[in-house]
């Protein structure tokens, strides 16, 4: 096999928001890297910070209330983060593009769909035509599956459907031809069965394009059919990171070993219990200095108090947990 | 069957909404969200409603608590039919209905504190109240939903979804229901919340032997609170059967399409499993195509599907089927 190349790689990533009650330590030292032609998942529930990291990366925070405090995220050899507003400009679109949840609120509803796909082409390539963008924004839509894409360049994004103009989301990316896709939720605003051709189309590009894909989301059961690796995130910080196959079989930190539990399985045996998380998030404002999972956890003991919230450490190759302990979790040891 | 105890029968429901009107008033299309269809829940136990959006699920709960008037058909809770009851009879069973909603924080009056909001309930429901009386009654609600008494003088924003979903449900309960339609109930919260709730569904239920009647878009979620499904497609029941056979003995092609694009969290499993793709979206209700709903879509579809709607056709154990070629469905799944 190939060496696998590094295409983004964030390093002590901090990004806070300082609201009145405080500072919200949304993403708290966060690392994590993404190679070529991988698809990495960031797992977590709302409030996790799996959002605010990529909005981070892409400098996309609203400044005020929040800001990014440190870290680096290098990219094609440079560390975004010095880059300017108008430089960032030339890396978001080309170099990275995202995707987000909800399509309806992310297109303009007063322009049509090719304006808006042909506006953003010829942002980034100077010296377009008008002609050359369309006919390249026809391309695109094709591209993404939409049937009819000379016709469906007119319409306005009321007149499609969700999966459509997600769809129309992803033709913006694949425009671009950017090399890294973030998709912050891509389906969760979708029906199963338009969520798995979305998803399909996603992979796709992955393959047939050689572009990487970072799925936000809370949903394992997409991660575990498409995710190459994974980060599980809880109250800012990564708790848990390996491949799909290790987390998915072994789990070892145990909040992600409760996620499991607590998702209704469609194979599960007739009247088995799920087995919920106790308790709710932590307040990210007025984090504790000890684990953050500790009220929460059935594992916990007098070590998880006293000391402060554990680092990542490697329990075997290339599956790290962010745990004081040792728990073994999957199939075969429940 | 004599044995069964059935609370809820739904038979041939009907609801079209006027799509459009000529000028002098004249509808000139429906749209069919619910398109004849039929089914009973038994007394404590749950039916759960699947399909997409748009599939009608929601409008057949709003049918049985008759915020919708259907078009046609019989819906019998007991022995009364609630299409065509009076609404001095509605008011009588009202409380023994009752509704909870998806959107936990639009449902609840953010001008009143929690207690306000299950006193107004208790006190609309059965027996005496004198404020002894309710208070006692709503610290018993708070307490079967496992919250804290103190929340009574909190207000809803000061809630977490999860906490909310649990004060919809108490208010459900104030006035001792028998069935309840729950819409949704789990679908926006976290994961880690879901199965609180869900727990707390099947706690209650136990505890209080109560009915339900669940609408839900999440297959694994229904099938682990559900003792009987039926899945929804474009208006019609597509596919009813026991809770336990959708995984293991789906035969509509739809309900198939349907799992195959829910993907589960056994990684060997989900890595080695059959996808089927369907092609196309859910059409408009209101250009339903003709014959069997599914057929544009379907790969098993013959020329018998454009033109006639299936019948519902019976497998045995209550597994009822409407398509034409479940054989040829069935046949394929074994070769694979």
């Amino acid at each position: 096999m190939e060496e696998k190349q590094v295409l983004l790689d964030v390093k002590n990533l901090r990004t806070s928001f300082f609201t009145d009650s405080g500072e919200v330590k949304s993403v708290n030292d966060v690392s994590f890297h993404v190679n070529k032609r991988e698809v990495v998942a960031i797992v977590g529930e709302s409030g996790s910070g799996k959002s605010v990291t990529q909005l981070s990366i892409m400098q996309l925070i609203q400044s005020p209330p929040g800001k990014i405090l440190g870290g680096e995220v290098w990219f094609r050899g440079e560390n975004l983060l010095t880059f300017d507003q108008k430089k960032m400009r030339t890396v978001r679109g080309n170099g990275i593009s995202m995707v987000f949840q909800e399509p309806m609120t992310s297109l303009n509803p007063v322009i049509t769909v090719g304006n808006q796909l042909t506006e953003v082409l010829r942002v980034h390539h100077k010296g377009m035509t008008k002609k050359e963008a369309w006919e390249r924004g026809i391309k695109a839509l094709e591209a993404v599956g939409i049937p009819d894409p000379e016709a469906r360049m007119k319409n306005y994004p009321f007149e499609m459907s969700g999966g459509m103009r997600q769809r129309v989301l992803i033709a913006i990316a694949v425009a671009c031809s950017s090399e890294l896709i973030i998709a912050d939720e891509p389906t969760t605003a979708l029906d199963v069965t338009t969520q798995a051709q979305v998803m399909e189309l996603l992979m796709s590009l992955v393959q047939e394009n050689g572009t990487s894909l970072i799925v936000v989301t809370h949903n394992l059961g997409l991660v575990t059919r498409y995710a190459d690796r994974i980060y599980v995130m809880y109250a800012g910080r990564i708790v848990e990171s390996g491949t799909a196959e290790t987390i998915m079989k072994h789990p070892r930190h145990p909040y992600t070993l409760g996620l499991m539990e607590s998702v209704p399985r469609l194979d599960s045996e007739k009247g088995e219990q799920l087995i919920p998380i106790q308790g709710t998030p932590p307040n990210l404002a007025d984090i504790p200095e000890h684990c953050s999972f500790y009220d929460r956890c059935k594992y916990a003991c007098e070590e998880c108090l006293n000391k402060p919230h554990p680092p990542l450490r490697e329990v075997e190759e290339g599956h790290c947990i962010a745990c004081h302990l040792d728990v073994r979790g999957g199939r075969e040891h429940a | 069957m004599p044995d069964k105890d059935i609370l809820l029968r739904v038979e041939n429901l009907k609801m079209y909404f006027p799509a459009t009107k000529t000028l002098g008033g004249r509808v000139t299309n429906w749209v069919k969200a619910v398109d004849d269809i039929s089914f009973e829940v038994e007394r404590g136990k749950t039916y759960g409603l699947v399909g997409e959006s748009g599939c009608g699920k929601t409008t057949t709960g709003k049918c049985i608590l008759r915020i919708n008037e259907a078009t046609s058909g019989h819906i019998y809770y007991k022995d009364m039919d609630l299409v065509t009851a009076s609404k001095s009879d509605i008011a009588k069973i009202r409380r023994k209905i009752q509704l909870i909603f998806q959107d936990p924080y639009g449902s609840l009056n953010p001008r009143q504190s929690c207690g306000d909001i299950l006193r107004e309930a208790v006190v609309l429901g059965p027996g005496r109240h004198d404020s002894k009386a309710t208070k006692e009654r709503v610290a018993e609600l708070l307490q079967t939903v496992e919250l804290l008494p103190d929340m009574a003088d909190r207000y809803p924003h000061e809630l977490s979804g999860g906490q909310r979903q649990r004060l919809g449900i108490a208010r459900a309960l104030a006035c001792d229901p028998e069935l309840i339609v729950c819409d949704e109930p789990v679908s926006a919260l976290d994961v880690s919340i879901q199965a609180q709730i869900i727990n707390l569904f099947q706690k209650i239920q136990k505890e209080l032997g109560l009915t339900y009647v669940f609408i839900a878009h999440d297959l694994a979620v229904v099938r682990h609170i559900a003792d009987t499904i039926g899945v929804m497609y474009l208006g019609h029941i597509v596919e009813t059967m026991d809770a336990e056979e959708i995984f293991t003995h789906p035969m509509h092609p739809y309900t198939k399409a349907l799992l195959s694009a829910v993907p589960i969290t056994d990684y060997d499993v989900e890595r080695s499993r059959h996808r089927i793709l369907l092609e196309g979206e859910v059409p408009s209700p209101i250009h339903a195509p003709t014959g069997c709903p599914f057929h544009p879509r379907c790969r098993y579809a013959t020329e018998a599907c454009k033109h006639e709607m299936p019948r519902m056709k019976d497998y045995g154990n209550g597994h009822m089927v409407a398509c034409h070629n479940t054989e040829a469905a069935q046949k394929d799944t074994v070769e694979q």
